[in-house]
């Protein structure tokens, strides 16, 4: 199999985005629970954020202008990949306390790994991500794995 | 809610179905601030995407699949880990149900591991995840 990953992309294996600091308010998690159809009261009065709150947190703040066509901003984190059909994989968090009102975070995303798979209709490319997130204080809130698979 | 003591591996969860509709997809992408055009531009995710129609975003159905774990634990116990992969795709105006069964419990460390599932109406799971959670 002819290797599609070049050393200019697995040399970014490793590296990181620039740490995002977000001040967690009571109406966003009341946002997020009510979108997503929670029921328990405590993330529908936004005492405490539902597990896959934080996602949003990742999502950068640009102007439509800076974004491409189909609305997505570059993740500057992954390298541009020889295979240009992009779907969500697998998500996998652990969790070490809940994100409340008032949390001051830290977020850090890292590349993990870059790595090719020969699949059923042809080339896959695993591109797997880990998100880390802490209290500014230092204390950890979880953290979380993520894959994508270009084909 | 549930008591360790009575929890048997086999017990189902309560499932629960799930419907959004473009004001719901709306709003769960305005909190989470996506833009993606597929999530909200018809013509967009059709004509040049090839989609059949809207599509749902895999993280709102993940967060589905995580309501079974939060619905069915309360405050009673502590979610540990969530995972969630998105296998395949699923469309505005599709009904989607939400589960999960007991897989293991673990007596020393009071914690359950929880099997999870997102189907469609077809009974394809479309969405398989999994749990640990830990009782007091």
């Amino acid at each position: 199999m002819a290797e599609l990953l070049t050393p200019e992309i697995k040399a970014r294996i490793g590296t990181a985005s620039p740490e995002i600091r977000v001040e967690v308010t009571r109406r966003d998690i009341q946002k997020y629970a009510v979108s997503t159809g929670q029921r328990a009261r405590k993330y529908l009065d936004g005492d405490e954020a539902p597990p896959l709150f934080h996602f949003g947190y990742s999502m950068e703040i640009l102007p439509p202008e800076q974004l491409r066509k189909d609305g997505i901003a570059e993740d500057k984190l992954i390298p541009p990949l020889p295979l240009k059909r992009v779907m969500a994989g697998n998500s996998d968090t652990t969790y070490h306390r809940a994100i409340r009102p008032g949390d001051r975070l830290v977020i850090t995303r890292r590349l993990k790994d870059i790595y090719e798979k020969q699949g059923k209709s042809g080339p896959l490319i695993f591109v797997v991500t880990e998100t880390l997130i802490e209290t500014a204080a230092g204390e950890p809130v979880l953290n979380e794995v993520t894959s994508l698979i270009a084909r | 809610m549930p008591k360790f003591e009575d929890i048997r591996s086999g017990d189902a969860l309560p499932s629960r179905d799930h419907t959004a509709g473009i004001v719901q997809l709306f709003m769960y992408n305005a909190a989470i601030w996506n833009p993606h055009r597929i999530h909200f531009d018809h013509a967009y995710a059709t004509e040049e995407e090839g989609y059949p129609g809207i599509v749902l975003d895999g993280p709102l159905q993940g967060d589905w699949v995580a309501q079974v774990v939060t619905d069915w634990i309360g405050d009673d116990a502590t979610l540990v880990s969530f995972g969630y992969a998105n296998r395949q795709a699923a469309f505005l105006g599709e009904t989607m149900t939400a589960g999960g069964v007991v897989e293991a419990k673990d007596d020393a460390s009071r914690e359950v591991r929880l099997k999870l599932f997102l189907q469609n109406a077809r009974g394809e799971t479309t969405i398989p995840g999994h749990a640990v959670v830990r009782f007091p």
